[in-house]
């Protein structure tokens, strides 16, 4: 297959899942702020801003105004949020048609109607009265996406870079989501433990729908260990960086095959791959979950650019 | 239900309002029809086309923004008895379009003896230098073609234009289709209609028949050149390539290695044998045309005339669509085949010529005049529904630069009914075959596109200026 179809499948599957991620980060935030005060509201819908990384261009146009309806707008719609939701679904479209004789139809078809959908709902400002159905179709599109790449498109390299782009894309908003949560988010360390730290704890695992799988493991238990364990380690969820990296490693492992070689990406994959294996959560809680997270990100960040070194995407 | 207006052949209805034998079966299952269930097929079919993301983007429109061209439910319908004449008649044409290109770049018998004017071919930017003296692969110039026809009358068909560029709009023939049988499954099994779904695999077929010197043994590999997915026929580039399972590569995708033109895959360059371009002469070498195009690729020509890969169609072919070649094409057919055209020209005043030029200034507002090197309908003036003042506008161009022009009477194309508002009523229509030529034979699909002036008594049916297109159908026998 081409390079440039490589590059244009792998970028049409990290805007679809960055979406979906977005989409339940919002919907998380939202189901906080609405059992809190004003000002701790607005706390949780900064704390939203800061895990999609768009603080200085929020404040840059809101001040330190975090009132839902502006955030909710900025990260979905606005134009000075260049990275905004329907950017990436247009993206994806754009890159979907870009591909389109590697695809199938089915394949397209959801993706195309998916970006024709959220055109239509985001062409006006979303009020709170809407945002249920946006973030809702958001989510069933990008369902549809899915399923229709598991019912229709053949395994072979095409199939291979889509899901790489998928799982870079989700182990990457994974580990910031626990990032800003644990340690951006916590007013000061003594509430670890507290009431205040559980509620927190629980949003993080709703913003990764997770909180139904962690609960029935747990006994409906909330503990900050046991669920970093859960989102870091658990190879069960198909949200944890786990999981991530072994459909990483089978992806990779296919091309390889395919291929008939390796390349250096397979061996960033291999340090990855391993230290998630054979670490603890103790382990990492001992060098500290922030540097632990700020590691990963970083060597899943190198391991995406080797891939597309690798593998041509661009000249 | 009411008969088309007399003026012109409506070809559903005859005058005295009967049913002419191509539609009845069609009329049959049409009256048994409740009428809203036809409109509800509508939206319907809208919703498919967004949805399948058959749009196409207008040049020259403010934001490029991708649009759907209207499809109109009701088919357009050829007798198998029309259409046996009709592939008789495009055959012979398109065999003299090879014969006749294949002659220009070599010994230009047809120049010799005085058939064709050499003006025509000097300075015309059409015909490329670099061509001379170079026979393509399997000696076929124009693998693609797509032949122009209107009906005036009964078995009155006429060649408007010739498409041996890149003739676009097969992807429209082969999803309008699709949309029918979606729609109106039934229908199909009441009116017997040939298939025209074979298209892109007849397509690769004949393009792998046309293998350069260089190709090694291995399975062909194809590749469609799109200039990307601005362009305005991206959506049917990227169809072709699907079809025949080819890539659709860019310039940017594309170097030379060992001789060959190789496109960047994720395992390193890997050489094409024909390349299907869907990207014009001058934007192909930007060594040897335009030094400014970022299409195409830089040393390409060179490749292709070493034998290093096969481009289809091959440079230099849009000569035979220049507007003034056209007029001659009487001439061309007899002279290359020795046969009568079985299909007539419409005729065509070359402006170029005193008398004719008079004629043409006299006439204006009866006319048709159009550039000879222009195409999409643009730049042309259609007299009758002109206002003086561009007719007087127009004039001033024609005569400053007569060569540039040739003149059309307006025909009284036929029509065929559009479902609308208020049931059927007849829009003017034209006809274009797809023709494939490999060094086996000519192959025409039955069928085609047929585009429709939606707007009552327009006679403009391109997309880009507010055509819309039908389902063609040639019957069964």
């Amino acid at each position: 297959m081409l390079g440039r179809s490589a590059n244009g499948i792998f970028w049409l599957f990290r805007n679809l899942e960055r979406a979906e991620n977005t989409a339940r980060l919002i919907e998380a935030g939202f189901r906080m702020a609405l059992t809190r005060d004003a000002r701790d509201a607005s706390d949780e819908w900064r704390s939203v801003i800061v895990t999609l990384g768009l603080r200085a261009l929020y404040e840059a146009k809101f001040g330190s105004d975090y009132a839902g309806p502006n955030v909710i707008n900025f990260i979905l719609r606005d134009k000075d949020n260049p990275g905004n939701v329907l950017a990436m679904c247009e993206l994806a479209r754009t890159n979907a048609r870009m591909v389109r004789a590697g695809i199938t139809r089915e394949v397209w078809e959801s993706v195309n109607d998916s970006w024709l959908r959220m055109r239509d709902l985001l062409a006006r400002p979303v009020t709170e009265t809407r945002l249920g159905d946006v973030l809702d179709t958001l989510r069933r599109q990008s369902t549809q996406v899915r399923g229709a790449m598991e019912g229709t498109m053949l395994r072979n390299e095409i199939y291979n870079f889509a899901r790489i782009g998928s799982f870079i894309e989700r182990a990457d908003n994974t580990a910031r989501i626990l990032d800003v949560k644990y340690y951006v988010l916590l007013p000061s360390i003594s509430y670890v433990g507290s009431s205040l730290d559980n509620v927190q704890w629980e949003n993080v695992l709703r913003s990764l729908a997770g909180e139904r799988a962690y609960r029935w493991l747990n006994a409906g238990r909330m503990e900050a260990r046991g669920i970093a364990e859960f989102l870091i380690l658990d190879s069960r969820f198909p949200r944890s960086l786990a999981f991530c990296y072994g459909k990483l490693r089978s992806n990779l492992e296919h091309l390889a095959r395919e291929y008939g070689c390796e390349t250096d990406a397979h061996a960033i994959l291999q340090e990855a791959d391993c230290d998630l294996h054979t670490i603890t959560i103790d382990a990492i809680f001992e060098q500290g979950l922030h540097e632990y997270i700020a590691k990963f990100i970083n060597r899943n960040t190198r391991l995406a650019n080797q891939i597309q070194y690798d593998y041509r995407f661009i000249d | 239900m009411k008969a088309a207006s007399p003026s012109s052949y409506d070809e559903m209805f005859a005058a005295d309002g009967s049913v002419r034998p191509a539609y009845r079966g069609y009329e049959e299952w049409y009256a048994e029809q409740p009428a809203d269930l036809l409109r509800r097929k509508g939206t319907e079919a809208e919703a498919f086309f967004r949805r399948t993301g058959i749009t196409f983007n207008v040049y020259g429109s403010e934001d490029a923004e991708e649009r759907l061209i209207p499809f109109d439910m009701v088919p357009r319908i050829i007798t198998a008895h029309q259409w046996r004449r009709l592939s008789r008649g495009i055959e012979q044409r398109v065999r003299a379009l090879n014969a006749f290109l294949h002659d220009l770049y070599h010994r230009q018998e047809i120049v010799r003896s005085g058939r064709l004017p050499a003006r025509l071919l000097e300075k015309n930017p059409a015909f490329l230098p670099q061509m001379v003296g170079f026979t393509p692969p399997g000696g076929v110039y124009t693998h693609i073609v797509g032949i122009d026809l209107v009906r005036t009358d009964e078995d009155e068909f006429m060649v408007l234009e010739d498409n041996a560029r890149t003739p676009s709009g097969v992807s429209y023939m082969l999803e309008n289709r699709e949309t029918m049988m979606a729609m109106f499954p039934e229908l199909f099994t009441r009116v017997r209609v040939r298939e025209v779904s074979d298209y892109p695999r007849r397509l690769a077929r004949s393009l792998a028949a046309c293998l350069p010197p260089a190709a090694k043994g291995h399975q062909p590999v194809v590749a469609v050149l799109t200039p990307g997915i601005y362009n305005s026929a991206y959506f049917e580039h990227a169809f072709l390539a699907d079809q025949m399972g080819a890539e659709l590569v860019e310039g940017s995708d594309l170097r030379i290695e060992n001789g060959r033109i190789a496109m960047r895959t994720t395992q390193g360059y890997q050489p094409i044998d024909v390349l299907y371009r869907r990207v014009d002469d001058e934007y192909l070498d930007p060594l040897t045309f335009n030094p400014d195009s970022m299409l195409g690729v830089s040393g390409i020509m060179d490749v292709y005339r070493a034998g290093g890969i096969t481009i289809a169609n091959a440079p230099g072919t849009g000569i035979a669509d220049d507007k003034a070649i056209y007029s001659f094409m009487p001439e061309i057919v007899e002279f290359y085949t020795g046969e009568k055209p079985i299909l007539p020209n419409v005729p065509t005043w070359r402006c170029s010529e005193p008398d004719a030029l008079k004629y043409v200034l006299e006439h204006l507002s009866e006319l048709v005049v159009k550039e000879v090197h222009g195409s999409g309908g643009y730049g042309m003036l259609i007299g009758p529904t002109s206002s003086k003042k561009e007719i007087a506008a127009f004039a001033a161009k024609l005569a400053a630069r007569p060569h540039n022009y040739i003149a059309q009477p307006t025909l009284s194309l036929s029509t065929v009914p559009i479902l609308g508002r208020g049931g059927l009523s007849p829009r003017h229509v034209d006809l274009r075959p797809f023709v494939l030529v490999s060094p086996g034979g000519i192959d025409i699909t039955p069928g085609g596109l047929t585009r429709v002036a939606l707007k009552k008594g327009s006679l403009v049916v391109n997309s880009s200026q507010g055509g819309g297109t039908k389902d063609s159908w040639v019957l069964d026998d």
